[in-house]
């Protein structure tokens, strides 16, 4: 089967329904080793034991960052290919991203409370995952008020290219302003800047929740393809086909 | 395995992020019973889409 192929709803659904058991038996998999590597990781020097909030914190914020990133590429495909399966793509991510990016502003304002002494700073890197999470709130709201999918998908893909303008700031804001957030400790010129002792559970973490969020992203795209079914099929029932 | 002072927020981070998680999952899952459920009884009543009596390749 080519890839091309998986484009067609039916064979995505096919596809989906013999994939899911196994993607969603590896996450699990994975998600034990890694929390098991978690309880074993040594405490940080500086702050203790809540480096072990980082084992989430920072999957979440990639993987927030990451569910946008998908809706853009849907909505490239939704606005010059016009394929409905695009559509359902970014339709699906919206929620996903939005919880990952829900978990990093609460579990970073948990951690910032005993590493900063406050829960939250008007800073570059908070306030632009903020602005990310209000980005989701409002796709979400554009997508839920659409009584048409067709029209609710233009619009939604619209504002998924001109919110994907966020992401590089996210990423960049340590960088270009002053912040209380620290910069970049993993991905950056010169290596990670973490010892590999909790680097590779870290690592662990970031590849289970990378596969949690495919996993319900596949479920949640299966979804979609089924409700757009139903109202086709209400649609001609109404019409008296 | 000692969580130290702050240990009420690193439990509260782990017992957050897995409420979300269960949370979505739960939805999804129950969406997906739902839709299953819509559709059948809808292929009951015997409608059928246009592409399930053609080449089945419609969304």
């Amino acid at each position: 089967m080519a890839v091309i192929d998986l484009a067609n709803p039916t064979r995505f659904l096919t596809l989906v329904d013999r994939v899911l058991p196994w993607l969603a038996g590896v996450t699990a998999l994975v998600f034990a080793y890694g929390l098991y590597r978690v309880l074993g990781a040594p405490d940080d020097y500086q702050q203790g034991a809540t480096v072990k909030i980082m084992f989430l914190h920072v999957p979440a914020a990639w993987l927030g960052m990451m569910g946008w990133s998908v809706m853009t590429v849907a909505a490239l495909g939704t606005l010059v290919w016009r394929h409905p399966l695009a559509d359902v793509a970014g339709k699906s991510a919206a929620p996903i991203g939005a919880a990952f990016t829900f978990i990093c502003l609460v579990t970073g304002a948990l951690w910032g409370r005993p590493t900063w002494g406050t829960y939250w700073v008007w800073d570059a890197r908070l306030t632009s995952v903020l602005v990310l999470f209000l980005l989701y709130l409002g796709m979400l709201a554009l997508y839920w008020a659409a009584e048409d999918p067709n029209r609710g998908a233009r619009a939604a893909a619209i504002l998924a290219l001109v919110g994907a303008v966020n992401i590089p700031i996210i990423k960049f804001s340590v960088e270009w302003w002053n912040t209380l957030h620290q910069p970049a400790s993993i991905m950056r010129a010169g290596g990670a800047a973490i010892d590999a002792s909790i680097l590779t559970p870290l690592l662990i973490m970031a590849l289970a929740f990378t596969l949690l969020f495919f996993t319900l992203h596949f479920a949640a795209m299966r979804n979609e393809i089924l409700r757009r079914r139903v109202r086709t099929m209400r649609m001609m029932q109404a019409r008296g086909a | 395995m000692s969580l130290g002072p702050h240990a009420d927020f690193i439990v509260a981070s782990y017992a957050v992020t897995a409420l979300v998680v269960a949370v979505l999952i739960a939805w999804i899952a129950t969406d997906f019973s739902a839709q299953k459920r819509v559709l059948a009884d809808l292929e009951q009543r015997g409608v059928t889409r246009r592409s399930k009596r053609g080449d089945g390749d419609a969304p």
